[in-house]
């Protein structure tokens, strides 16, 4: 580093400092003619308004704390259950865009060029206010099955409950999770010892037959159903997905669907012919090779990109805020702002909300994309 | 000795499937297996319903002329197109004064002018194209939209909406995005320590937060940051917002290009005496632009599709003045709203579509030259 880079670096700093500090005199002179409070005691007040969907318990007279969590969860139910249903369509049309069938394949393509440039938050206000509010009112519901219903207040799906004795059914359902997973791992370690496939299946339906079997001795059949029935305007009972929820969650995952099945399709192509070739020359079948050699090796190009849109459809799941599905933005850095009139505060806690979410997920798959590439040098 | 063996001929082979021509085609590529020929009539099932649907609604149960939600109101309901028409010069212009809405034809057109030779790579005149675009262009488009100046009335940007302020935020932000973009990567990749951590803070930050808290920030907490009586408008901070947001972006693809940039390429430039500057101008940056073109385009399209989300923050840009407008009681009809949104959905996908055939075009040019 030469002196001059050193002399431009400090300059910068004197500048970076002092323009901080016009910004900070600022802000604290105008919170004070504006008799804004500031710091973070608003946590604790208050909050005095209700909230469509909350995954934990609230009431209005819960603080402004709970609320930014309810918010949270909501933000990352949507996220979760959108970026799975994204993968799995992702997946599909990638592959089906790949397919040596020129039907299949084109209308792959014709779903990816439309999903893909038309804009999120136009997809979202579409099925929101264009199809899910425009559907008819409970009483005239459209019935799906017998128990199921969809109208401008939502979905409402048959349910259940728990009675006594559920816990037995939960332990058995646990301890066969568990052992299959021990299972699996067992069998596929001694395949990488041995070479010959192990097969665990009957063993493990035997012993998750036999803890059911036991869970019923125990508890008989302690669940009851829930059906929805019309109630005056609106359900009752059931399981009721808000119409803001459905079509955030539909929006999202088509959209992002759209990018994960180009992305996928580059990683099955980057998997060269050679390997194709090889495959078919061991005699394994299609599927096996595909299953065997391709993906595995397809998602080591897979996955960075992969992970950018996970953390692209968890920011853009903001957008709720558009068709008030309350999540963090629309109820934290929306009602609570405009009742509150912190912004500085909220605004630095919604962002740092965000930033610390998207470090989880990339950590969470960078450790994931490691444990495969390493699986990928060995060969 | 010869020994009568009697020869008698093969029975002949059958004749060949079909491979060429278009019974071959149909064959290999639709009806190879009988697997394919379940996937190919339940696709075919699929597609002539959802077409089915389609034409009905946008052309047989259609409405197309009519002026209020009456001629829209029958028994079997489409597409309610009068609505779109009645409604497009506020779906271009906004609020924008019937009178002046020449100066925003104006401006449209002489963008268009400037932009189309460039785009065509064997036009003449690059570098005059260029000037014209990046310095008149601007310049002629702030005095035209904005006026006051040269007798033009003066039209404040709370009465701008429409296509115009989605071009207007789009371009501004591709505008700025690419030289702020580039200037962080660099930044990024310098040796001086704080630079370079102030570009990765910068980078990160930005792109960790979705784009709404940004201009959540630049919309209400920016008022806060500036002294007392200062303020600017709206649409101004946006684009400030926007800008900010997509160089961040822009800024990880210029890096992808340039640390894909062989450091040879760096060695000769230093050896040829060449300044940081001028090894960046004139070796440097021209190659990792050219490899990064895609990842370019592809920023700009995100961008352009994230205009959208300035009608959250009480912009009207072309969705926002859409969706302002089913509000209009005379046009309240079942399908406004899906007319509406099929309307804004085909102008952006043009836009968008066009953009990543051209980044597809230029590509495969560049390559073929590198060949």
């Amino acid at each position: 580093m030469s002196r001059r880079d050193v002399v431009l670096q400090f300059l910068m700093l004197v500048l970076l400092g002092l323009g901080l500090s016009w910004l900070v005199s600022n802000v604290t002179g105008n919170l004070e003619r504006q008799n804004i409070a500031s710091g973070f005691g608003f946590l604790n007040e208050r909050a005095g308004f209700g909230i469509s969907q909350t995954l934990i318990e609230y009431t209005e007279d819960d603080t402004y704390q709970r609320v930014l969590i309810i918010g949270l969860l909501n933000t990352l139910l949507v996220s979760v259950i959108g970026i799975v249903l994204a993968s799995v369509l992702g997946f599909v049309i990638g592959v089906a865009r790949l397919s040596s069938n020129w039907l299949i394949s084109k209308i792959a393509m014709v779903y990816i060029e439309i999903f893909r440039n038309v804009p999120l938050l136009l997809q979202i206000m579409f099925w929101y206010f264009g199809v899910l509010r425009n559907l008819p009112s409970p009483r005239r519901a459209i019935e799906i099955g017998d128990s199921a219903f969809l109208s401008n207040r939502g979905i409402v799906l048959p349910g259940f409950t728990m009675l006594e004795g559920a816990g037995w059914y939960v332990a058995a359902l646990a301890i066969s999770l568990t052992a299959w997973f021990v299972m699996r791992r067992r069998a596929h370690k001694k395949f990488l010892t041995t070479g010959t496939p192990q097969s665990y299946w009957r063993v493990l339906a035997l012993g998750a037959g036999t803890m059911f079997a036991i869970a019923y001795a125990m508890a008989g059949f302690p669940f009851a159903a829930d059906v929805p029935a019309l109630r005056g305007f609106n359900f009752r009972g059931g399981v009721n997905i808000i119409p803001e929820f459905a079509a955030l969650l539909l929006a999202l995952s088509l959209y992002t669907a759209a990018f994960i099945s180009e992305i996928v399709r580059s990683g099955i192509v980057s998997v060269g012919q050679g390997q194709r070739e090889a495959a078919a020359a061991l005699g394994l079948s299609n599927n096996t090779t595909l299953r065997l050699v391709i993906i595995p090796q397809a998602m080591r190009v897979i996955i960075p990109p992969l992970t950018s849109q996970y953390l692209n459809l968890t920011k853009n799941s903001s957008l709720a805020v558009a068709i008030a599905y309350p999540d963090i933005v629309s109820v934290f850095a929306g009602t609570t702002l405009t009742q509150i009139g912190q912004a500085v505060e909220i605004i630095f806690i919604t962002m740092m909300v965000y930033l610390s979410l998207s470090l989880l997920t990339s950590w969470a798959m960078n450790s994931y994309n490691k444990r495969i590439a390493l699986v990928g040098q060995n060969a | 000795m010869s020994s009568a063996t009697h020869w008698t001929p093969k029975p002949p082979r059958p004749a060949p499937v079909h491979t060429v021509g278009v019974r071959g085609w149909i064959r290999t590529n639709l009806f190879a297996t009988p697997s394919d020929t379940l996937l190919t009539l339940v696709a075919m099932a699929v597609l002539y319903l959802t077409i089915d649907t389609l034409v009905h609604w946008a052309y047989i149960d259609a409405t197309f002329s009519g002026a209020n939600r009456d001629a829209c109101l029958k028994a079997v309901q489409g597409a309610c197109w009068p609505f779109v028409d009645a409604k497009l010069g506020q779906f271009i212009y906004g609020r924008y004064p019937e009178l002046e809405r020449w100066r925003v034809d104006l401006v449209f057109a002489s963008g268009v002018i400037g932009l189309i030779p460039l785009l065509i790579p064997a036009a003449p005149f690059k570098r005059a194209n260029v000037i014209y675009l990046l310095g008149f262009f601007p310049v002629f488009a702030f005095i035209m939209l904005t006026g006051g100046r040269f007798g033009l009335e003066p039209v404040e940007t709370t009465d701008w909406g429409g296509l115009l302020v989605t071009l207007v935020v789009a371009i501004t932000g591709i505008v700025a995005s690419l030289p702020l973009g580039i200037l962080l990567a660099l930044g990024r990749r310098s040796q001086m320590p704080i630079v370079r951590s102030l570009c990765i803070g910068f980078i990160e930050i930005f792109r960790g937060v979705p784009l709404i808290t940004v201009l959540f920030m630049a919309s209400v907490m920016l008022p806060l940051f500036l002294p007392d009586g200062v303020n600017f408008d709206k649409l101004m901070r946006c684009l400030i917002g926007v800008a900010l947001f997509s160089s961040a972006y822009m800024a990880e693809v210029v890096r992808g290009g340039l640390q894909a940039i062989p450091k040879g390429q760096y060695e000769a430039a230093a050896a040829l005496g060449l300044g940081y500057w001028k090894s960046m101008r004139l070796i440097i940056l021209p190659q990792a632009l050219k490899l990064v073109i895609p990842g370019i385009v592809n920023t700009f399209i995100g961008l352009f599709k994230d205009t959208t989300l300035v009608l959250i923050v009480g912009l009207f840009d072309l969705l926002g003045i859409v969706q302002f407008h089913f509000t209009d009681a005379s046009w309240a009809t079942p399908e406004t709203h899906i007319t509406g949104y099929a309307f804004a959905a085909f102008v952006f996908w043009v836009f968008c579509f066009a953009m990543s055939r051209y980044s597809i075009f230029m590509e495969n040019r560049l390559s073929t030259e590198r060949d």
